[in-house]
């Protein structure tokens, strides 16, 4: 599927590397939804009627097709608003079902805000979390995970993909800990479908977040899977009616449901091709950017997906090469583009300095990106960063040999 | 979050970015902000026999609001007397900028900076400062042309 660019990117119409914060839909997608907004109109639970009955065949086919990607039985998917849904339910769900064999949570500080502020939720309520740190190339220690889980540990949340950097955690590993702890393991896997393999017939997961605006979809309608065998109970956050076998009521949202399905159909299909190309674009702008002088990667670059590459900018900072890089759509982890003005928790949580966190881009690919985006990228990166150098004073100290870390700084 | 169209001329077209003499006894230099912050600013002016400000240079680390500020200033200082830049206020550079709320802590930055670099080339003609602490930059900067 290639889309041809015919006029020079600009800030109205960018260059997008930013797969990661969304995705467009997939025009195949977006065909499949349609009819179910106006003719397929049906509430899935109505049973007495054609309407509901065909509504409730699309929401059935769909919900195998998403079990199809990762390997599971279509009964142990329930449709959430999203993978923040998800993610609530998942983790508050299960503690509240179990919080008699224990009151002891684990999870990573490299982890979604879903996921961190549902835990923070929790231990209000009187849970007791203990928050991981990853190595400095963002990946869990499987013997510090192990050495972490108690006797009176019900659940563990880890991230396959991770956002900002993109690192695949060992999940196997992982959960295989959880396992003989008896400790329940949940993996938000939004970032990771259509990404990397996810078999869930194999893997030791009892509950795992989907998204569907991460792989083409739409936004709004994401999943859960529980498993069956052996079987996982949650308790319900969204009461009214009993959908999804009691575990999330509300009516369900046909259109966006079928999207996902399709989403997920042509990601599996599509998945393995698609991941080679975007590994050699990702390739060639890393190459392009590497004989820039004082660049770092964030986090692991062979347990990463082909998609992302977060780089650090020594000496400048990453809201004005945003700026700067006018026809390209990216992220950084700077604190100027948060409005809390707090850096990258995630690469805080790595061990990186505050001015290498300020100084982060995330440039992240996806299907429709092309050989020709990355070159322009390049190149403009390249022109950028050598102007905003020329514009800092830290790269004046830097080139004069002075020990940045040694200055007092005036305290402001 | 779209960046005002002035914020934008500044990066594009900057002026007076560079560096000054430090060692230079007309040269008043004031470093402000830290690397942790995401915002540093270095500001220099070149004060003339007459009292004014007859050249002022800056160099930014901080975002596209921060480099905006410190040029702006830049601009407005010279030709003034010390006094009247001291009368400068951030807010006026905020407004000058239209900068959003979350970005005004930028032209407080910028603000420091002149006042750092005046307190400091005062104290090089052995006048009293008027209590405000400036960092001595670390280093000795060739001046470019």
């Amino acid at each position: 599927m290639q889309t041809i660019k015919l006029v020079q990117p600009t800030s109205e119409q960018p260059v997008y590397l930013d797969y990661s914060a969304t995705t467009p839909v997939d025009p195949r997608v977006a065909d499949k939804m349609i009819p179910y907004l106006t003719r397929d109109f049906g509430n899935p639970a109505s049973r007495s009627h054609h309407f509901g009955w065909s509504a409730e065949a699309a929401v059935e086919t769909a919900r195998e097709q998403v079990a199809a990607l990762v390997r599971a039985n279509p009964k142990e998917i329930i449709w959430t608003s999203g993978a923040t849904e998800s993610n609530n339910l998942a983790i508050k769900g299960a503690a509240r079902f179990y919080l008699k064999k224990g009151r002891h949570l684990v999870t990573v500080k490299t982890e979604h805000k879903a996921v961190l502020d549902s835990m923070r939720e929790l231990e209000r309520e009187g849970f007791e979390i203990t928050y991981l740190t990853p190595e400095s190339n963002g990946l869990l220690d499987v013997e510090k995970f192990a050495a972490a889980l108690r006797p009176d540990t019900i659940l563990a949340s880890v991230m396959f993909v991770n956002n900002e950097i993109g690192v695949i955690q060992d999940i196997n590993a992982l959960g295989a800990h959880c396992r003989q702890h008896g400790v329940i393991f949940h993996v938000d896997a939004a970032q990771a479908t259509g990404k990397v393999e996810i078999n869930l017939d194999k893997l030791p997961v009892d509950l795992m977040s989907f998204s569907a605006h991460k792989t083409y979809g739409p936004k709004g309608i994401g999943a859960l899977y529980v498993r069956r065998k052996p079987r996982i109970r949650i308790e319900a956050q969204m009461h009214g009616g009993g959908h999804e076998r009691g575990m999330r009521s509300g009516t369900l949202a046909t259109h966006q449901i079928v999207g996902m399905g399709e989403a997920y159909r042509i990601a599996r299909e599509e998945m393995h091709l698609e991941n080679a190309r975007i590994g050699r674009l990702r390739d060639k702008l890393l190459i392009g950017l590497s004989d820039l002088e004082e660049v770092f990667i964030n986090g692991d670059l062979q347990q990463r997906i082909a998609h992302n590459l977060n780089i650090s900018f020594n000496y400048v900072e990453g809201e004005s090469l945003m700026m700067a890089m006018k026809g390209i759509a990216v992220s950084s982890g700077s604190a100027c583009t948060s409005s809390s003005l707090e850096p990258s928790y995630v690469l805080r949580a790595l061990g990186r300095p505050d001015e290498l966190a300020h100084s982060s881009i995330r440039f992240t690919l996806g299907r429709y990106t092309t050989e020709q985006e990355i070159d322009y990228a390049i190149g403009v990166i390249k022109t950028q960063i050598q102007k905003l150098r020329g514009l800092s004073p830290l790269w004046d100290m830097f080139k004069a040999g002075v020990d940045i870390n040694s200055v007092q700084w005036a305290a402001h | 979050m779209a960046y005002s169209d002035k914020v934008l001329d500044h990066y594009e077209n900057p002026r007076n970015v560079g560096t000054l003499d430090t060692a230079d006894l007309d040269v008043g230099t004031g470093m402000v902000g830290a690397p942790a912050c995401g915002d540093v600013m270095r500001l220099q002016i070149k004060v003339g026999n007459d009292g004014r400000i007859e050249d002022a240079r800056f160099k930014t680390y901080g975002c596209g609001s921060a480099i905006a500020s410190s040029s702006l200033i830049t601009e407005w200082v010279k030709g003034k007397t010390l006094s009247q830049a001291l009368e400068i206020k951030n807010s006026q550079i905020a407004e000058e900028l239209a900068l959003p709320p979350v970005k005004v802590h930028c032209s407080v930055l910028a603000e420091d900076a002149i006042r750092a670099a005046i307190a400091d080339y005062q104290s090089k003609q052995s006048t009293a400062a008027e209590g405000y602490v400036a960092c001595d930059p670390p280093y000795v900067v060739k001046a470019t042309a």
